[in-house]
């Protein structure tokens, strides 16, 4: 259920993890430098992003919907909406209560909003088109230390682990409860829930030591290796170099059209 | 009002280009003083420990609290790092995690990542460290201090970590002080109470199964005094800074009239185990007071704490 | 061959887990490491590939474990830890039985052969995108050894390997054992297995050797197994 990797096998699927990597870094980055309202260049980087989907072969309905989901950050951005200056447009719902909407504001949240849609749809591509061992061991080779990638390695077989122990602790204590939960108290719900999470931490954490061990026992060192970890070839740098060059150009577009 | 979850990462957008640019600086200095400083002391207890710890954090991240209105919150977990892990293993737990969300989960933008890596992995762990120095020194008994120090660590990490996060989004001019400071303020003074609550329930539970755990973190306990004097300060600072700030009350009126519209973000889709949720405190006014209550007489603790350890190293 | 030397552990409170263990395992035995709960059993198994060490010498192949040598070690002796759901830590058991040789080094087509074969050996060719979740309680056994018979070891070390299987795995699980080449070293409290499978027996008792001998002799003599709790 964390697996977020799709299996393909297309030429997004195949290609060097370090360039997809980067490329995604630098996309996003692009995306984000782009000023407000830039309405054509935002365009273009809707078509970059979404000709990695279909050259992906992944279904993009899914995409779209794990894009969806994630969105509702995006409401982090409403007040501007209300705080940002005039001119305003007055809405009014009855004689007491009117909204004042800023005009640079609502173009600011629309922006914001397409923005952060493209960059979740570029990193949502690159993590369902990417093994996630295969992304940090990439990450490894672009130089993120080395107790980071471990963690993030360790984090990620842990997380499932961790899951099915709260399963089966909440089978536990759904087996005992009648059910009737919500008679009690704030304090007597957090004062369980704070147990709980307790429980879970130990058992996760009991469990992880013994994983750890079995992983150790078979050599593990802390590094990840995927197997499918390819040389950086001269056909991966002219790929990269030209995705970067794209995005530097779209960018530029944009602050000129400003 | 302010959702939460989504202003602890903050997303691209949302902060002007010189602040982005020098926590940046100031997270990749950090960040490298405590990747030299774990170098050695990571062995074969440690490691699966910050695994799971980081799994425990990325999921408790994505658990929300409702607690008022449409808002909802989440955990930090910067505490109960700090913890069982000591301060700069802690740091790069969370670095680890806030870095893998704004990367693969769009949790957070790539050029605000530098601060959210600021407030998440060096401000949550600095105070919580100063914090559990602070009442360790002041309570004698072991197991009381290990279990008021966790609780109070968790309220003001996360409680700090908030002010600092609106103080970030004043300075780049998004958000009124007025209108930042307070509003991320009581909704975290009441996510603190959640967080202190699960980070007691979970010491406690280490305390009676598995001490041998908690020797790891206190290991390196005594011998940092930069991340307690910084731990201090920052605390100090943002939580005068906080209760100044809500006296303005057209600030919050303001919130109270715009609540209706974020009612959306109310049944966030991240509740993996909809039965944790904390019910809704529906009175903001009475959670205004008490989290002003509460971050008073946290804060006197505290400068009494700081003037006590002093006249210790000064004697 | 195994050699160990005064090996003594103590538990975190200090109590002693073993306690001056000299032990020879030469290569080609099949072993069984009999004693009640508690007597030490898993305790000297983790130390044979190094996941625990302290006092005392341990010798595979004329290597003595420590860190310098543990990824030489590792491939030299296969550990099968005694919950599947602990050995079996990834998403398919492809990647699981994968893991070991990725880590000894070897080429991707390296890998999928010893992955191939390996499944083969244990009877679940065609597992290798199957979840380890979904598989039966004697699957998931045999997946287990599979992930250690990749890296092709010298000695195979299992941890009460017919702890929670059904009479039909049972049977399954030893039959597989049977047919492997390796030194088996086995901690178990199935007295019948270890009489079905191994020549010698290695009794503990509170840490310590009680007894060390033929199988038949040791396991049919009512006498030291009163005496060490085993009957």
């Amino acid at each position: 259920m964390i697996e977020i990797y799709q299996h393909q096998k297309s030429y997004i699927h195949l290609l060097n993890t370090r360039v997809k990597t980067l490329f995604t870094l630098v996309f996003i980055l692009c995306v984000s430098l782009s000023p407000t309202g830039t309405w054509p260049a935002y365009l273009l980087f809707l078509t970059v992003i979404l000709a990695g989907i279909i050259l992906s072969r992944l279904s993009f309905k899914l995409l779209l919907i794990r894009s969806l989901i994630s969105l509702p950050f995006v409401l982090a951005a409403f007040p501007i909406l209300f705080t940002a200056p005039e001119p305003h447009w007055q809405l009014s719902i009855n004689e007491k209560i009117k909204i004042l909407i800023s005009q640079p504001g609502f173009e600011r949240f629309i922006s914001i909003a397409i923005k952060s849609w493209m960059s979740l749809l570029a990193a949502i591509l690159l993590s369902s088109s990417t093994h996630f061992e295969e992304l940090l061991s990439a990450l490894r080779k672009l130089g993120l230390p080395k107790p980071i990638v471990s963690i993030l390695s360790l984090m990620w077989r842990y997380l499932s682990l961790m899951i099915d122990e709260g399963r089966s602790l909440a089978r536990a204590r759904d087996s005992r409860s009648a059910g009737k939960s919500n008679v009690r108290t704030i304090g007597w719900r957090a004062g369980v829930t704070g147990k709980m999470v307790g429980n879970l931490l130990l058992r996760s954490l009991e469990r992880s030591e013994r994983v750890y061990a079995a992983m150790a026992a078979r050599g593990y060192t802390g590094d990840p290796l995927y197997r499918t970890s390819k040389s950086f070839t001269k056909g991966d740098y002219w790929i990269l170099t030209c995705g970067v060059m794209l995005c530097l150009l779209i960018l530029a577009f944009a602050i000129l059209s400003q | 009002m302010l959702p939460g979850k989504l202003f602890m990462h903050i997303p691209d957008g949302f902060l002007s280009i010189p602040v982005s640019i020098v926590l940046w600086v100031v997270s990749i200095v950090v960040i490298g003083i405590a990747l030299r400083k774990t170098s050695k002391q990571l062995g074969e207890k440690e490691i699966p420990l910050m695994g799971i710890l980081a799994a425990a954090i990325f999921a408790g991240q994505m658990l929300n609290f409702s607690v008022t209105g449409g808002t909802s919150g989440h955990l930090l977990g910067a505490a109960l790092v700090t913890i069982l892990l000591g301060p700069w293993a802690a740091i790069l737990v969370m670095t680890s995690v806030v870095s893998i969300q704004a990367l693969v989960f769009q949790d957070g933008g790539l050029i605000s990542l530098g601060s959210n890596l600021f407030n998440m992995a060096i401000v949550g762990v600095f105070v919580s460290y100063a914090i559990l120095t602070v009442v360790n020194k002041i309570i004698k008994s072991e197991k009381t201090a290990l279990f008021s120090s966790s609780v109070i660590a968790s309220w003001f990490s996360i409680f700090i970590v908030s002010l600092g996060c609106a103080v970030e989004l004043v300075l780049s001019g998004t958000s009124p002080a007025n209108i930042a400071i307070p509003a991320m303020a009581s909704i975290h003074a009441l996510i603190g109470v959640g967080e202190a609550l699960i980070t007691l329930g979970a010491i406690s539970f280490v305390y009676t199964a598995r001490k041998d755990l908690l020797k790891i973190g206190s290991a390196s306990k005594s011998t940092n005094k930069g991340i307690l004097i910084g731990g201090s300060v920052i605390t100090i600072i943002l939580a005068i800074l906080s209760p100044m700030a809500s006296s303005h009350p057209d600030g919050l009126e303001w919130v109270a009239e715009k609540q209706g519209f974020l009612s959306v973000a109310q049944d966030s889709i991240y509740n993996l185990i909809p039965d944790y949720v904390m019910p809704g405190l529906t009175n903001e006014a009475v959670a205004t007071i008490i989290a002003g209550i509460i971050g008073a007489a946290v804060v006197f603790v505290l400068i009494i704490g700081v003037a006590q350890t002093r006249k210790k190293t000064s004697s | 061959m195994i050699e160990i030397v005064n090996l003594v552990f103590h538990y975190p409170d200090g109590r002693a887990a073993l306690d001056k263990i000299n032990l020879v395992i030469h290569p080609g035995e099949k072993v069984a490491l009999v004693g009640a709960n508690g007597a030490g059993k898993s305790t000297l198994l983790l130390h044979l590939n190094g996941i625990l060490q302290d006092e005392g010498l341990v010798k595979i192949n004329g290597f003595e474990v420590n860190k310098q040598n543990l990824p030489k070690i590792r491939s030299l002796v296969g550990m099968v830890f005694q919950n599947p759901d602990d050995q079996l830590f990834s998403l398919t058991v492809g990647e699981d039985v994968a893991f070991g040789p990725i880590y000894q080094g070897f080429e991707s087509h390296i890998v999928d052969d010893k992955v191939k074969n390996a499944l083969s050996d244990v009877q679940l060719s065609g597992f290798e995108d199957r979840h380890p979740f979904h598989l039966s309680g004697g699957e998931k056994k045999r997946a287990s050894v599979a992930t250690v018979l990749s890296m092709s070891p010298e000695y195979l070390v299992l941890d009460e390997p017919t702890a929670g299987l059904d009479p039909k795995s049972r049977k399954e699980l030893m039959a597989l054992l049977k047919t492997l080449p390796q030194s088996l070293i086995i901690a178990t409290h199935d007295l019948k297995m270890a009489l079905d499978l191994t020549d010698r027996v290695i009794l503990i008792n509170h840490g310590k050797i009680a007894a060390d001998g033929k199988t038949k002799d040791i396991l049919l003599n009512e006498e030291i197994l009163h005496e060490n709790d085993l009957l």
